[in-house]
């Protein structure tokens, strides 16, 4: 596949994760930090933030599973995973951490339950996706292209 | 010339937001971020006699929370300018930042157009 292909469908791949909500605004936001003195920002930043949601879902997970459940502590957890997800532009995990803090503060441990799994069934979502993304990234870099440089209209919905 | 340069501090528990944070005010707009991890160690930064332009304070932390670090710097006497930080929407958050001495209050993440409005309304600060 020559260069020109590949950042059309790098293109094509980044608009369908806007659309379907798994990436929103604040993703583009990192991608305009990143730059010559900065090549590999979006990769950094986001590998942190699957190392903190690994640790916090494990957290969550042991916290739920206790007799008595320490909802302060789940929310602490939930709370700071639905920062670090927005600040990444993880829209759909960060949603789906709304109503956990919700569950928490009523005390509801099923709830919480299925707000984890949901939690996690969005984050492996997104991991996926954002490890394509990157492979593509890779792909087009290895070819001697550069990665698009894409503004929110250009993605047009 | 160096002394033009605006300086901040970064008071945030969550390693991602400080990174992100510290890159933006850097690249976008040449703002040098020094970052701690809680209010406790921003009170005891400033006590110690470092000065910030802007402090830019998450609301939650396990410490000292972002309005009780707000009232404390207040009441050593700092003039800086205070941005709090909030992942709760609601007004209560707000309210609390700004009773205790913040000059703004924004809704996390901080983007380019937020630290625009404190840059604009700082009469050191020209973008």
């Amino acid at each position: 596949m020559e260069v020109g292909q590949m950042r059309r469908q790098w293109l094509d791949y980044t608009r369908s994760l806007f659309l379907e909500g798994f990436l929103d605004a604040q993703f583009m936001q990192l991608q305009q930090l990143q730059d010559d003195n900065n090549p590999d920002f979006v990769v950094e930043v986001v590998s942190l933030f699957f190392e903190d949601s690994e640790r916090l879902l494990k957290d969550l997970t042991f916290a739920l599973d206790q007799n008595a459940v320490d909802f302060k502590k789940v929310d602490a957890h939930v709370h700071q995973l639905k920062g670090s997800s927005s600040s990444i532009g993880a829209q759909r995990v960060k949603n789906a951490c709304i109503p956990f803090r919700n569950f928490c503060e009523e005390q509801n441990t099923d709830a919480c339950l299925r707000c984890l799994q949901q939690v996690k069934q969005e984050y492996c979502l997104v991991k996926n996706k954002l490890e394509t993304l990157f492979r593509l990234e890779q792909q087009i870099v290895a070819a001697g292209g550069s990665i698009p440089m894409v503004e929110l209209t250009q993605l047009s919905f | 010339m160096a002394n033009n340069k605006i300086s901040a501090l970064i008071v945030d528990d969550d390693s991602i937001i400080r990174k992100i944070h510290k890159t933006m005010l850097e690249r976008l707009f040449n703002i040098e971020a020094e970052t701690v991890k809680d209010g406790k160690e921003a009170v005891e930064l400033c006590r110690s006699g470092a000065n910030f332009d802007i402090i830019f304070m998450d609301r939650e932390m396990p410490i000292m929370d972002g309005a009780e670090a707000t009232k404390q710097l207040r009441a050593m006497g700092v003039k800086s300018t205070i941005v709090g930080i909030t992942t709760r929407a609601g007004g209560e958050d707000r309210e609390e930042f700004l009773a205790a001495g913040s000059n703004h209050c924004f809704e996390k993440p901080l983007d380019r157009a937020k630290v625009e409005v404190v840059l604009r309304e700082h009469k050191k600060f020209t973008i």
